[in-house]
């Protein structure tokens, strides 16, 4: 458990690189601002960072799944494979973006993976890794093995929010893009009809990339105002 | 135009609209709608369906296209539910943000709490600390969740295809489950009651009672409903042979739960990969190899006795396994053992005893626990279970903080109403209905 404890900073950028990305920076103690500083807690910043890249054995059956997916790979995309992450007992294959139809059809057919099950897409928005803000996860079972998983996780950067539709791999992601597309802006490029799924079709914006504020409206009662939550005071 | 679009992508602009022939009917009577029809002679009727099921009042809309009696295409809209769970589990903590994900699908809420929760205790590490009683809890409740979700499943089949007798005799027996839900817990619905580390608080022992008094009255609305429907010609002409889908159209649409077992193939999670002690049950996998709506009745049938079966071995463990319900680490787990006092209200007269006049350390360390939470290590996880409606996956992001920095569910009910389509499509619209119930959208699941 040691390597997931927050980091303080040491090593700025060099660490992170070494942990893996960097999620969060936080400054002060106890949210207090504004005030002069009369107990040095100020000073105090930290730097979290998401699990980095796994060294092998990973263990289990990921090493198995690693070698499998690397051999498949080797002809069509022979550096789709960023880095593997082991973390809490689960397998994350991080793949470029231009490479992940190639690698959903490996995972899809290649008899020693066989994750014949997707159990979607979704989103996650990381505003400090820069030019990777917008990241992609698609969880995958396979049955023939008895119920593996593996996450394979793809990023695009905000300026540039495209990444290739898995819908001709596993129909099963239709909605599930769709769902990502509407909450993060994430565009799947050759998705059949990428329209907005949850929101109204006329709603400007994407409700659940970090910058998106939360309740904007203020809630009345006997003259006062109940600010939304994100400018509520915070306790940490 | 539609052969090169499957999907619109937009709404038709008006010069496509203005030249084709249609009719646009806004409720009203369905004889001016039917002349009118008949007077543009073209059979094709593009109408909004429902609501038909319980689940669809407001809030699914169906868009099919009908050439005479035949659905030629099947549309589904949704998003009316969509109340930003997610988004709104983010401003709270880890141990608030239960409140949010019991209000996913509410019909098994404690179903999804336990998905979440095991989702925090394998970011947090304490996956193999939950003592064995609150194991067992989770169990009990999850399984009684299931009978409840099924029963609601199957009545609402029964009250489509005109037996509104079924949804009483289901509902009945719900209602014995939700009374003691509210004796545990308070609350029929939304409980909030699996957390984090453990469960909130213990099972009083009049729950337990009331719970084996209601027993025969539970297993009564189940063979009822049984009784009234398997061997019913006119039920079985309904659903026989429809909505048929295969293990590879299920693959191909990511379907599980019942729609996956009703094709033969025992995939089910609490076999597969056990999670909260489910290993240490007896209990059989129901499968059908119909494919089709009956399948998936059955199957949910048969696992309403089977659950039923895994609750009654719960209770005999809960009786031999006394001991804490919450991880011993006091930086999780929430002081104080609430119990509802003689004034109806929660209460925990020790601890505010000792906070208030003993320890002014345990006052600050109560205070930093109930306004800030504990913090969770950054990194994020995938907790499955096996929902009434299907596999159940929460992925949790956290940035070390003390709320969430991502919460995703991944509703069954989302990927399996997605399966609508493939059902319906080439059939009749009297189909349409029971596959609707086929699939048992709760809609707070499927738009969150």
């Amino acid at each position: 458990m040691s390597d997931n404890q927050v980091q303080v900073t040491g090593g700025g950028a060099e660490s992170a690189a070494r942990t893996g990305t960097v999620i969060a920076q936080r400054h002060g103690a106890f949210g207090a601002s504004g005030a002069g500083d009369v107990t040095g807690f100020g000073g105090f910043a930290e730097q979290v960072t998401m699990p980095g890249p796994s060294s092998r054995p990973y263990g289990g059956y990921f090493d198995e799944v690693v070698d499998s997916l690397t051999q498949a790979l080797e002809a069509k995309a022979p550096t789709a494979i960023e880095k593997v992450v082991v973390d809490r007992g689960e397998l994350t294959v991080y793949v470029r973006r231009e490479d992940l139809v190639a690698v959903m059809m490996a995972l899809r057919d290649e008899p020693a993976l066989r994750f014949e099950l997707s159990l979607g897409v979704t989103g996650v928005n990381y505003p400090l890794d820069k030019g990777r803000e917008l990241h992609a996860l698609y969880h995958l079972t396979s049955l023939t093995h008895g119920g593996r998983n593996i996450r394979v996780e793809t990023t695009c950067p905000d300026a540039d929010p495209h990444i290739p539709s898995t819908v001709s791999v596993y129909p099963a992601n239709d909605w599930h893009e769709r769902e990502a597309w509407d909450m993060f802006g994430i565009v799947f490029d050759g998705h059949p009809g990428l329209a907005r799924i949850l929101m109204p079709d006329d709603w400007v914006g994407h409700p659940q990339r970090k910058d998106y504020p939360l309740g904007g409206i203020g809630v009345q009662f006997k003259g006062a105002t109940t600010p939304p939550v994100a400018e509520r005071r915070r306790y940490f | 135009m539609t052969d090169t679009m499957p999907h619109a992508p937009a709404p038709a602009p008006d010069e496509v609209m203005d030249d084709s022939a249609f009719v646009l009917a806004h409720g009203g009577d369905w004889n001016d709608v039917a002349s009118e029809v008949a007077r543009l002679q073209e059979e094709r009727i593009v109408i909004s369906m429902g609501p038909q099921h319980p689940s669809t009042h407001g809030v699914l809309r169906l868009v099919l296209e009908l050439d005479g009696e035949y659905v030629k295409e099947t549309r589904v809209g949704l998003g009316f539910l969509h109340t930003g769970i997610e988004k709104t589990m983010e401003a709270r903590s880890w141990n608030q943000a239960v409140t949010m994900v019991s209000r996913c699908d509410y019909v098994a809420s404690m179903c999804n709490e336990l998905t979440y929760c095991l989702a925090v205790d394998k970011l947090l590490g304490i996956t193999d600390q939950i003592p064995e009683r609150a194991q067992i809890i989770r169990v009990l409740i999850a399984e009684l969740a299931r009978v409840s979700s099924h029963l609601v499943a199957l009545g609402s089949l029964g009250n489509e295809l005109g037996g509104t007798t079924l949804m009483t005799v289901t509902f009945r027996g719900r209602e014995y489950i939700l009374n003691f839900f509210e004796a545990v817990t308070g609350q029929r619905m939304n409980n909030a009651f699996i957390r984090p580390g453990g469960v909130a608080h213990d099972i009083p022992d009049e729950a337990i009672d009331q719970l084996i008094a209601d027993w025969d009255k539970i297993m009564l609305s189940i063979d009822d409903l049984d009784d009234l429907l398997t061997e019913n010609p006119i039920f079985r002409g309904r659903c026989e042979g429809v909505g048929v889908l295969d293990l590879s159209a299920c693959m191909a649409l990511g379907l599980t739960g019942p729609i996956l077992r009703s094709t033969g193939y025992p995939y089910d999670l609490r076999k597969v990969a056990p999670y909260s002690g489910y290993e240490n049950y007896e209990f059989d996998v129901c499968t059908e190899d119909s494919c089709d709506v009956m399948g998936r009745y059955l199957v949910r049938l048969h696992e309403m006795r089977q659950s039923m079966r895994i609750v009654a071995q719960a209770l005999a463990k809960l009786r031999a396994t006394p001991g804490p319900i919450m991880v011993p680490d006091l930086r999780i787990a929430m002081p104080g053992q609430v119990t509802v006092g003689p004034d109806g209200q929660g209460q925990a007269p020790d601890h505010v005893k000792h906070i208030l006049s003993d320890s002014m350390e345990g006052l600050i360390h109560h205070f930093k626990l109930v306004t800030e939470g504990f913090h969770v290590p950054p990194g994020q996880v995938f907790a499955q279970t096996e929902h009434p409606k299907g596999v159940q996956g929460v992925l949790a992001v956290s940035d070390g903080g003390t709320h969430p920095y991502r919460v995703h569910v991944r509703d069954a009910a989302f990927n399996n109403l997605q399966s609508l389509a493939a059902q319906t499509e080439g059939g009749t619209i009297s189909d349409v209905i029971v596959c609707v119930a086929s699939v048992d959208p709760v809609m707070g699941g499927v738009d969150r």
